[in-house]
C-alpha cells in the first residue's frame, strides 16, 4: 500500500449518528434499549462506549455491525445508511466465533475467501495478518487449540485482514484474566498504530476506557442516552503507567459519579449485538 | 502406568473368563437338553455345531451371495436416506417456511416403525427388492433428518452473523458454516440410521427375501437347519457393527476438529 492509499483510507470511517432509538423484543415485550442518541466519530479515531449492563452500548454496536435495525434517527459511515452486515464493518465479540472445523489461518482467509481470492494468495494474506497480532507460529492450530487471548487476537486479526472502515469490539478483552488483558489492550493499540481504522470499542471497564480511548461515550442505564462524552487527553504512545498519574484517577472518578448516578435500579440483563443474549455468556 | 496396564489384563482376563462362563454353560445346556419348562433347549444347538456350521458356510459359494445381496440392498436403501435425509434436514432447519410446509407429513410417518412398512412395501413395488431397499430406506431416513435439523438449529447464531459480517453469501454460509456446524449431529445421525437400516433389512429379509442374510436365518429355521440360525444372527452383527465402526471412522475424518478436546485430555 503506498503513502497516498494510505492516506485515502485514513479518510474512511466517518460515522454520523443522529436521534437514533433502536427498539429490541416483539409485541408487549418490547422495549426502547438505546433512545434518541446522536455523536460523530472522526476516521481513525478510537472511541470507547461505556455504561452499565443492559445500558444498550452493544445494542449500538450491533446497529453499527448491521445486525440490528433501528427504529429511528440516521446512522451513516460515511455518509451512505447502515444496511445490513457488510466486510467494511468488521465486529468482534466478547467471546470468540472463530470456526472450529478451520484453522486459525483458514478462518482468518474466510473474509478473502468470500471475496473470492485464491487459495494461495488469500493464506499468505492471513499469514501477514497473523504476524501482525503475533500468531505466526500459531497459523495451522484450530480454535481449541489456542488459549483464550489468542482466540481473540485470532478474531481481531480475521476482521482486519478485509480491510474494515470500521473495528467494532464487544467487550472483547472481558472474559480474558487481568494480565491477558492489559496485554491485549497493547496490543490493540500498537496495530491500530499500524493499520488505521476507526474502533469503536465497548466495555464497561474504565481503566479499559481510559487507557485505550481517544473519547468515552458514557451511557445512561436503559434506555440508552449519552450522559456525557469525555476527551481522554493522554499523549500517544500510551503505556499502562498513565494509570498511575493524578489526571487518570480524576477522570477515573468523573466516569464513576456519571455511572452511579443511578445505580440503586436494579441491574438488567445483558444485551448483546445480536439483540439478547445469545446464552454464550460465563 | 505399570499399575494401569496391570489392572488392564486382569479386566481383559476376566472378561474372557466371563465369556468362556457363558459358553460353557451354553454348551452344557444344548448337550443335555436342558428343559426349564419356561424355556428349553431341546432344540438349541451347541457352539460347537455352530462352530462346525460356520466353517462350512464359510467354505460354500452362498456366504458371498448371501452377504452381498444384504450389503447392497443396505447400501441402497441408506445412501437414498442419507441424501434425502441431510438435504431435507438441511432446509427444514435453515428456513421456518420449509419446515412449516415439510415437517407435517413426516411427522405423521415418523411414528410409524419401519416394520409395521413391510406388507404394505410389499403391495407398492412390483419388485421384492425395491420393496426391501425401500425398508431399509425408512429405518434410516428419519434418525438422519432428525439429527440434521438438530444440528442446524444448533448452530451457534453469533458464527452465522460473523459469517455475514466477513462478506458471507448465503449459499457460502450453508457451505461453509451450517454443514460443518451441523456435521457432529449428522454423523451421530447417520450412526443411529445405520443401525436401524440393518435392522430393517433382516426382518425384510425374512418375510420376502431370497438371498441375503435375514432370509438365512429365517430359512435355516423353516429346513431345520438350527446351529445356522445362530450363525446367520452372528453374521447380521458382525455386519451391523462393521458398517458403524466404517461409519465412525469416516466420521472422524470427516471431523476432525471435533475429537480435538479429547485426544489431548
Amino acid at each position: 500500500m503506498s503513502g497516498r492509499e494510505r492516506q485515502a483510507r485514513t479518510d474512511l470511517g466517518r460515522i454520523e449518528a443522529e436521534h437514533v432509538s433502536i427498539r429490541l423484543g416483539y409485541g408487549a415485550e418490547a422495549f426502547e434499549a438505546v433512545q434518541d442518541v446522536s455523536f460523530a466519530i472522526e476516521p481513525g479515531e478510537l472511541v470507547c462506549l461505556i455504561g452499565p449492563s443492559g445500558c444498550g452500548k452493544s445494542t449500538l454496536l450491533g446497529a453499527l455491525a448491521g445486525h440490528i435495525a433501528t427504529s429511528a434517527g440516521k446512522l451513516h459511515v460515511d455518509g451512505a445508511p447502515v444496511a445490513g452486515p457488510h466486510p467494511d464493518r468488521g465486529i468482534v465479540f466478547q467471546h470468540h466465533t472463530l470456526f472450529p472445523w478451520k484453522s486459525a489461518r483458514d478462518n482468518v482467509a474466510f473474509g478473502p475467501k468470500m471475496r473470492g481470492i485464491g487459495k494461495v494468495e488469500r493464506r499468505r494474506q492471513a499469514d501477514e495478518i497473523l504476524e501482525l497480532v503475533g500468531l505466526a507460529d500459531f497459523a495451522g492450530r484450530y480454535p481449541k487449540q489456542l488459549s483464550g487471548g489468542m482466540q481473540q487476537r485470532v478474531e481481531i486479526a480475521r476482521v482486519l485482514v478485509n480491510k474494515p472502515r470500521l473495528l467494532l469490539m464487544d467487550e472483547p478483552f472481558g472474559a480474558l484474566d487481568a494480565l491477558t488483558r492489559i496485554k491485549m489492550q497493547e496490543l490493540l493499540l500498537d496495530i491500530w498504530t499500524r493499520v488505521r481504522t476507526t474502533v469503536v470499542f465497548v466495555t464497561h471497564d474504565i481503566d479499559e476506557a481510559l487507557f485505550l480511548a481517544d473519547r468515552i461515550i458514557v451511557m445512561s442505564p436503559r434506555p440508552g442516552r449519552i450522559l456525557e462524552v469525555i476527551r481522554v487527553p493522554f499523549a500517544r504512545p500510551r503505556a499502562t503507567e498513565i494509570v498511575a498519574t493524578p489526571e487518570f484517577g480524576q477522570l477515573k472518578r468523573h466516569c464513576l459519579e456519571l455511572l452511579h448516578v443511578r445505580s440503586d435500579s436494579a441491574p438488567l440483563t445483558r444485551l448483546s449485538p445480536l439483540g439478547f443474549d445469545t446464552g454464550q455468556g460465563g | 502406568m505399570a499399575s494401569s496396564t496391570e489392572t488392564g489384563f486382569v479386566r481383559w482376563v476376566l472378561g474372557a473368563a466371563s465369556i468362556a462362563v457363558c459358553l460353557l454353560a451354553w454348551q452344557t445346556a444344548s448337550t443335555l437338553r436342558l428343559n426349564l419348562g419356561l424355556v428349553t433347549f431341546t432344540n438349541v444347538p451347541p457352539p460347537t455345531d455352530v462352530l462346525e456350521a460356520a466353517l462350512a458356510l464359510a467354505q460354500s459359494s452362498k456366504l458371498f451371495d448371501h452377504v452381498s445381496s444384504s450389503l447392497a440392498r443396505v447400501s441402497a436403501g441408506y445412501s437414498i436416506a442419507a441424501v434425502f435425509g441431510i438435504a431435507l434436514g438441511l432446509a427444514i432447519g435453515r428456513s421456518r417456511r420449509a419446515g412449516d410446509f415439510l415437517l407435517p407429513p413426516l411427522e405423521i410417518l415418523r411414528p410409524i416403525p419401519a416394520v409395521a412398512w413391510i406388507p404394505l412395501a410389499v403391495l407398492m413395488f412390483p419388485s421384492s427388492e425395491a420393496s426391501m431397499i425401500y425398508i431399509t430406506f425408512i429405518g434410516a431416513l428419519f434418525p438422519i433428518l432428525l439429527n440434521t435439523i438438530h444440528g442446524v438449529e444448533n448452530v451457534d447464531p453469533r458464527l452465522i452473523a460473523s459469517a455475514k459480517s466477513l462478506g458471507g453469501t448465503p449459499s457460502a454460509i450453508l457451505r461453509e458454516v451450517i454443514l460443518p456446524g451441523a456435521a457432529p449431529s449428522i454423523v451421530t445421525g447417520l450412526a443411529i440410521g445405520m443401525g436401524t437400516s440393518w435392522f430393517c433389512l433382516v426382518t425384510a429379509e425374512m418375510i420376502s427375501g431370497q438371498f441375503g442374510i435375514g432370509y438365512y436365518t429365517w430359512e435355516s429355521y423353516t429346513i431345520q437347519n438350527y446351529p445356522d440360525i445362530i450363525v446367520g444372527m452372528i453374521l447380521i452383527g458382525l455386519l451391523g457393527m462393521g458398517s458403524s465402526a466404517l461409519l465412525r471412522w469416516v466420521g472422524a475424518l470427516l471431523t476432525p476438529w471435533h475429537t480435538l478436546g479429547e485426544t489431548r485430555r
